[in-house]
């Protein structure tokens, strides 16, 4: 029982930090590889404010953390979407051709870098570590991952805004015309994606991981890839891929492969890619429904991952 | 429909055209889709605009809601100068377009397609009026409202997209094309709630193939030729032109 609780938990914060990369990728078409080190930079700001100004454990105890999350959710969210507004809107406006889906990407990888570095440099190697005390039951994670993941559906899906996403992510051009301005979605998606990650990665550092400049990358590359496992862009298949995620690690440990656990965790995303190229929960259907609806003779219209470039281009 | 639209005030020049587009020209690269198009549309109107694949329909209706540029020429809207505005910022002046292949949402049911249509209004109860408005025009869509986009038929689906368009309550609706890959018996209908959107006081511009169709329900029509106007008059006196028929109306 307690290990279904611990892989669900483990499946959980991953599915968190998954998140961001599956929303982003759904209205941009791009892999926002800087996302991990917003998960980096938001896990050093949790532990900064509640070891530096709130005193750890022995002054700030539970409130502190909470305290500290919520410092590191705002920080988060301002970094995606400054992230996103100075070095990814710009070149949605320039960017022409082929060179429109490459440099995007490029930028990405340079901001993580860069990210990577100023860490480095401001925080120095060094891993920092939450107050063991500190760390949630497991049973409070999964209920906070689940909490946060219902508010998550019921924006999508209840919300103008959410709406507004769902509208954007098949077709930009469509949703100018209705009023909607791609940018605001976008800016919203980055925010969404990036407070989650806030979320998820105090959870992951009080829990376990230690803090430090390169826990982006390994964090962030494993919800990364539960993202493309559940299908990237679809909102309950980074949820889904999380979670089998959380088991698969849990499960690789009662075997004499728990050293190579990574190594397990690709050759199933290889096996799943390989019959199912669009992801568990991947946007098959969205392709069945949305041939019917561009049947006939769409192509101005047509859904594309240079639509949104060209109908963001003047916003 | 109700006649009145809540969100704008009443224009205040009743003689002036509402649309007014003149010499526009389009450029896609080297080449230009339209060399000088102008036309009108008066308050209240149904203008139909015709002509022969490529003729450059989609194009014009496109630059009027910015979605392609144009390199020459101006178009007003309620003496609003189009061309410094975004698609978004010209759709909150009044201008709907129902693109041609519809353009719905395929992830989103029936009822958030209707929905995402009055987003410019976002308000529940305003919003809930144009939902009756639009099934009352389309009951099919009615019976289909938790139904997802994707899954409705071609003739559905360009209900759905007029439907869509209709709930922003625009004073000015742009059609491409509704009738494309619709059965005759459809096609009319259609046309029919075309009819009923413009009598409940939206003035249509409609873009059409099926010339006899649009012309019955326009009073006006342009024909489009390479880019720019070639005929232009009442549709009574296109549809005895014998240049129209032969062209446009298979010669009958
Ligand atoms: N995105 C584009 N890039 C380049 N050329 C284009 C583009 N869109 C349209 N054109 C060209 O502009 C001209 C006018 O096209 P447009 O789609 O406006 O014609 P249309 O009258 O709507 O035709 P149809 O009846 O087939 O829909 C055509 O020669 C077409 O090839
Ligand atoms: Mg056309």
């Amino acid at each position: 029982m307690s290990w279904l609780l611990n892989a669900l938990a483990q499946g959980s914060m991953i599915a968190l930090i998954a998140l961001g990369y599956t929303m982003v990728y759904g209205v941009l078409r791009l892999i926002n590889f800087a996302h991990s080190e917003v998960l980096m930079m938001s896990g050093y700001v949790a532990f900064l404010v509640d070891d530096r100004l709130l005193g750890g454990y022995q002054h700030g105890g539970t409130r502190g953390v909470l305290i500290s999350t919520a410092v590191a959710v705002v920080a988060a969210v301002l970094l995606g979407v400054g992230i996103e507004a100075f070095a990814y809107r710009p070149l949605r406006a320039r960017a022409r051709g082929a060179t429109a889906r490459i440099a995007p990407l490029v930028t990405a990888i340079g901001v993580s870098m860069l990210l990577q570095s100023v860490a480095q440099l401001a925080f120095t190697a060094t891993p920092q570590k939450f107050d063991p005390r500190l760390a949630p039951p497991v049973g409070y994670v999964v209920l906070i991952a689940a909490v946060v993941m219902a508010g998550l559906y019921a924006l999508v899906h209840l919300t103008w805004i959410g709406k507004a996403m769902r509208a954007v992510s098949v077709n930009a051009e469509a949703a100018r015309l209705m009023g909607i301005r791609p940018s605001r979605v976008i800016a919203v998606t980055f925010a969404i994606g990036s407070g989650l990650a806030a979320i998820g990665a105090v959870l992951y550092s009080t829990t376990q991981a230690s803090i430090e400049p390169t826990m982006g990358s390994s964090i962030g590359t494993l919800a990364f890839v539960a993202a493309v496992f559940g299908g990237i862009g679809s909102i309950p298949g980074a949820m889904l891929g999380g979670v089998l995620l959380g088991f698969l690690g849990e499960l690789v440990k009662f075997t004499s492969f728990s050293g190579m656990k990574d190594a397990i965790v690709f050759l199933l995303l290889v096996l799943v890619l390989l019959f199912r190229p669009a992801g568990l929960l991947g946007s098959a259907r969205a392709r069945r429904s949305s041939r019917r609806a561009w049947r006939g003779r769409a192509r101005t219209f047509a859904p594309s991952t240079g639509g949104i470039r060209r109908a963001c281009a003047g916003s | 429909m109700r006649t009145a639209h809540p969100f704008r005030p009443p224009p205040p020049d009743r003689d002036e055209p509402l649309l007014d587009v003149a010499g526009i020209e389009v450029r896609y690269g080297g080449i230009r889709a339209l060399t000088s198009v102008s036309l009108h549309v008066r308050r209240g109107e149904v203008v139909a605009l015709i002509g022969a694949n490529g003729a450059g329909k989609t194009t014009t209706l496109r630059s009027l809601v910015r979605v392609v540029p144009w390199s020459a020429g101006r178009a007003t809207f309620n003496g609003v100068d189009l061309s410094p505005l975004s698609t978004e910022e010209v759709t909150e002046l009044g201008i709907s377009l129902v693109p041609e292949g519809r353009a719905i949402f395929p992830n989103l049911t029936v009822r958030e397609n209707l929905e995402i249509g009055a987003y410019l209004h976002r308000n529940k109860q305003a919003m809930q009026e144009s939902l009756e408005d639009v099934v009352k025009l389309f009951p099919r869509l009615g019976e289909r409202l938790a139904q997802e986009g994707g899954t409705l038929s071609g003739g559905e689906q360009q209900m759905l997209a007029i439907g869509r368009a209709v709930m922003a309550r625009p004073s000015l609706l742009l059609l491409d094309e509704p009738s494309l890959g619709i059965a005759p018996k459809l096609a009319r209908q259609i046309f029919e709630a075309i009819r009923a959107i413009a009598a409940s006081g939206v003035t249509v511009l409609v873009v059409e193939q099926n010339t006899r169709l649009a012309l019955e329900v326009a009073a006006r029509g342009y024909v489009l030729r390479t880019g720019e106007v070639a005929k232009e008059g009442a549709s009574k006196a296109l549809l005895d032109d014998p240049e129209v028929r032969e062209a446009y109306l298979g010669g009958h």
